[in-house]
């Protein structure tokens, strides 16, 4: 076998040397009504060689994605297995021939068991072709053991975080021990934990001659898995490269087209007077003794593991769990358990992880989509101004270079990183005295990101106080003012802007010491 | 879920357990109110309990309860099968009409095999158009419904089926029984079992409840959806058909389209037996056991000496119950999880 990090792999398939591409795109095209989301976009997937693939949101990374794994048929072009041209019918067909695909939004049974959702239709099966329940569980909880996760499959997948989901459909793809792995951001919502165990999973997948196809908007995970990247812009091919050719530098311009500093730093702001307490808060099981301080003009990150506790605190702060007890206090003012209405009376507003369950109401169009919340700024009396809501939502699509045909489409239709913009946008509409925001970049491009960034600060400069739980650690490290971290379910740690180091944040994350120096 | 499975996995009882409980409750809650109502109604009138009595309310429960289960696979893909009743009004009188014409050759078996044949051939064209025309199922069958029903006037032309035509053997069947056990229940029982083991433990009879909870996630999964919704139909159309023999073997005398409004008791049976009308959720023991309780209202009225409009409005206030429970439930159920999402000591 080749060794993946160092060899060149072959550009293409050279006859009677090296094996054609376990599975590949030949001068593909796909368009929607007038959008062109694909043009003549070739890729060639080897086995034992993971495969990165950048670019923009809506750059049409999914729209590929979907093209291989036979939810779209292209309009142009082919699809090739093992160097034959096939025809996928459909998303089953393309399983048969041995491609799993984990897609960028999850897509699970709620009402299933976790480990149903695993394996629907392709039960392990006891005697008269009966689903052996036992065995299927044992699965399950081996697949999450090498995960390094503790999720219980017999529970149903309703409720499950986002992390968890995308943890699940990691399972779900690993599960069919397939030839070909296609990975649509399966590491948006992950912390750099999960991050290494699923790195190492595939890796291990990868040596044994899976192909592995890998999207990601953290690059310094596509330099670390893989050794070859396409990048795509505008829908059309820019480059395929061995990544060993290439710097992070030289990526980002292909991507972009320009050159860029993709990391915003916050602006210094004076902190001012205390805007957010919460003080003891506990929810049984959930979290214990929380206690911190936000203060105007301040960024507080709330770092730590996938199922450490921090949504969860969130979610209670902002009045949607209750708590069981200690208090929240806004601008001095103490809120109610379990009010939300009460929450963005007194200037709360909370981003939510989960933007299809949560935060957007996918059948509605973008600009009632960012119209939602801050109705009453586009209010005449009692009627909403549709000219008003337009040229707000305007206004914000044009600040976070939203991709969109018309902002009277559907938000469905968006690809995910352009669905996270119309969140976000939703609620900095708002001009809340509290901002919370959970995982604000999941998805989102490098360039978009640091105008997040950007954004951030600017509202800490106004005088927001801002909460921002995050996974992505460059993050956390280049926004904080302070770094809160948790650890099953308490704070285990408070870290200074000046002392906090990738180091500090992940020893207190996994609790490794109980205060990080 | 229903089918979690009892074996604890260290960490994973409790949550497991809550979720189990939780649907087992809507069985057993069933099974209380049936308790309580025969109580009760004995208390009254001591006759409710007499052998007659609950034969009675068997021999009724019976093709309802039948009708609930294939309506309930139907409703567990998120769809839903209005033309029930139709369909069994049509089998009731063309099976009538088929074996009368000739007594002594066509038997048991004959009408049994002529009457399933029907239904199947009505729910398959209901499962064509719902799964391949992608026509909405509410849609579909209210129209197939209407279609059967001027169907079967068509046919009977103001006459009717007399008993005293049918093959003895038939009228047996629907009657009498082996060890004063009646067959009608007995068959039902069959079914339902049968249906509710394969659902359970089969790959095939998982799928139904994957569309349901979730069309697009089944489709990526590899599911074939549009295969096992129209064989939902196509089974519910066949039991239809089977209780239309049923029917006809029980009354004997069959007029055109005597089962009509049956399709609205049946989809309530259903939702009150817990299936959700949304679809991924509930089991046919719940929806037998549905029928069961609804029927057992409607005899115990009468028992009562109660005006039957009530009845109407107690199936409505039942109905509005159930549906009330189970949107709280899941609430309430989803809070709990989430809870339970948080890993501690992982
Ligand atoms: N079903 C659809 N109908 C209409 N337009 C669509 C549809 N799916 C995708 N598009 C459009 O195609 C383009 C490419 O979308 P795609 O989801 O492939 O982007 P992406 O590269 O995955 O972006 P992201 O990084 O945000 O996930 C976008 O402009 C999107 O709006
Ligand atoms: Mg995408």
């Amino acid at each position: 076998m080749r060794d993946p990090g160092e060899a060149e792999a072959p550009r293409g398939p050279a006859p009677g040397t090296a094996p054609p591409p376990v599975l590949a795109l030949r001068k593909a095209g796909k368009s929607f009504g007038a959008v062109r989301a694909l043009r003549e976009v070739s890729l060639e997937l080897f086995a034992g060689e993971a495969h990165a693939l950048a670019g923009e949101n809506g750059a049409g990374k999914s729209t590929l994605v979907k093209t291989l794994s036979g939810v779209h048929r292209p309009d142009e072009g082919e699809v090739l297995l093992d160097g034959a041209p096939v025809e996928f019918g459909g998303p089953a067909a393309a399983q048969e021939a041995g491609v799993a695909v984990i897609y960028q939004e999850p897509t699970l049974f709620p009402d299933l068991s976790v480990a149903e959702n695993i394996f629907m239709g392709r039960q392990p099966r006891a005697r008269f072709g009966r689903i052996d329940r036992r065995a299927m569980h044992a699965e399950a909880t081996e697949l999450f053991t090498g995960l390094g996760v503790a999720i219980d499959p017999g529970r149903p997948a309703r409720g499950l975080s986002i992390a968890d989901q995308q943890l699940v459909e990691i399972a779900k793809a690993l599960s069919r021990r397939a030839r070909v792995l296609i990975m649509d951001e399966p590491t948006a919502a992950l912390s750099g934990n999960e991050v290494a165990r699923l790195f190492n999973v595939v890796k291990t997948l990868r040596e044994q001659g899976c192909a592995v196809l890998f999207i990601s908007h953290r690059l310094d995970e596509i330099f670390e898995l893989c050794q070859r990247v396409t990048i795509l812009r505008d829908g059309a091919w820019v480059a395929g490269e061995p990544i060993s050719a290439l710097t992070p530098d030289d990526l980002v311009r292909r991507m972009v087209g320009r050159d860029l500093d993709t990391l915003y730093p916050k602006q210094d702001t004076l902190p001012g007077e205390v805007a957010l307490t919460v003080g003891r808060l506990t929810r049984e099981g959930v979290f214990t003794d929380v206690s911190f301080e936000v203060r105007r003009g301040e960024i507080v990150a709330l770092a730590g593991l996938v199922g450490a506790g921090r949504s969860e605190v969130a979610r209670a702060i902002f009045g949607v769990d209750r708590w069981d007890a200690g208090t929240v206090e806004v601008g001095g003012r103490r809120l109610p358990p379990g009010s939300p209405t009460a929450a963005m009376a007194a200037g709360l507003a909370l981003v939510p992880e989960d933007r299809r369950q949560q935060g957007l109401v996918m059948d509605l169009s973008i600009e009632r989509n960012i119209g939602l919340t801050g109705l009453k700024s586009v209010r005449r009396g009692p009627v909403i101004s549709r000219a008003a809501e337009r040229d707000r939502a305007r206004d914000w699509a044009a600040r976070l270079q939203l991709k969109f045909t018309r902002l009277g489409d559907a938000v469905n239709v968006l690809s995910g990183g352009n669905q996270q913009k119309v969140v976000l946008a939703k609620w900095l509409a708002t001009d809340p005295a509290v901002l919370i925001v959970d995982e604000p970049t999941r998805g989102i491009d490098i360039g978009t990101k640091a105008e997040v960034h950007r954004l951030l600060s600017e509202l800490a400069g106004r005088g927001i106080a801002i909460l921002m739980i995050s996974s992505d650690l460059p993050e956390v490290l280049g926004m904080a003012d302070r770094v809160l971290v948790m650890h099953e379910g308490r704070l285990a740690a408070e870290i200074p802007r000046e002392r906090a180091t990738e180091e500090s944040v992940m020893s207190a994350a996994t609790g490794r010491d109980g205060a990080a120096a | 879920m229903t089918a979690v499975t009892a074996d604890a996995t260290p960490g994973g009882r409790s949550a497991r357990g809550l979720v189990e409980l939780v649907f087992r409750a809507r069985e057993l809650s069933l099974v209380a109110a049936l308790a309580v109502l025969v109580l009760v109604t004995t208390a009254v009138n001591p006759n409710f309990l007499s052998g007659q009595g609950v034969k009675d309310i068997f021999l009724n429960t019976s093709i309802l309860a039948l009708l609930a289960v294939g309506q309930s696979l139907v409703v567990i893909t998120r769809n839903i099968d209005l033309s029930v009743g139709s369909v069994v009004g049509l089998v009731a009188f063309c099976t009538g009409k088929f074996v009368s014409a000739d007594p002594t050759g066509r038997g048991v078996l004959t009408a049994l095999v002529f009457g399933v044949a029907i239904g199947a051939v009505c729910g398959l064209l209901n499962g064509l158009l719902v799964s391949f025309c992608r026509v909405p199922a509410l849609v579909v069958t209210l129209g197939t419904l209407y279609v059967i029903q001027g169907l079967d006037h068509y046919i009977a032309h103001g006459q009717q089926i007399n008993a005293v035509d049918l093959p003895p053997a038939l009228l047996h069947l629907g009657n009498e029984g082996v060890l004063g056990v009646p067959y009608l229940p007995v068959i039902t029982v069959v079914v339902m079992l049968a249906v509710g083991y394969y659902l359970r433990s089969y790959p095939s009879g998982r799928d139904f409840y994957a569309i349901g909870s979730s069309p697009e996630a089944a489709r990526l999964a590899g599911v074939p959806v549009r295969r096992r919704v129209l064989a939902a139909y196509l089974f519910s159309g066949a039991l239809a058909g089977l209780g239309g023999v049923l029917w006809l073997a029980r009354f004997g005398t069959v007029v055109a389209d005597p089962a009509r409004g049956w399709e609205l008791i049946v989809v309530s049976a259903v939702v009150v037996g817990g299936v959700a009308i949304v679809g991924g959720v509930g089991t046919v023991y719940g929806a037998v056991l549905g029928a069961l309780l609804l029927t057992t209202i409607g005899s115990a009225l009468v028992v009562l000496k109660v005006n039957s409009f009530w009845q109407q409005a107690l199936t409505g206030a039942l109905l509005l119950l159930a549906i009330t429970v189970d949107r709280v439930l899941a609430v309430r159920v989803t809070r709990l999880l989430r809870k339970r999402s948080v890993r501690h000591g992982a």
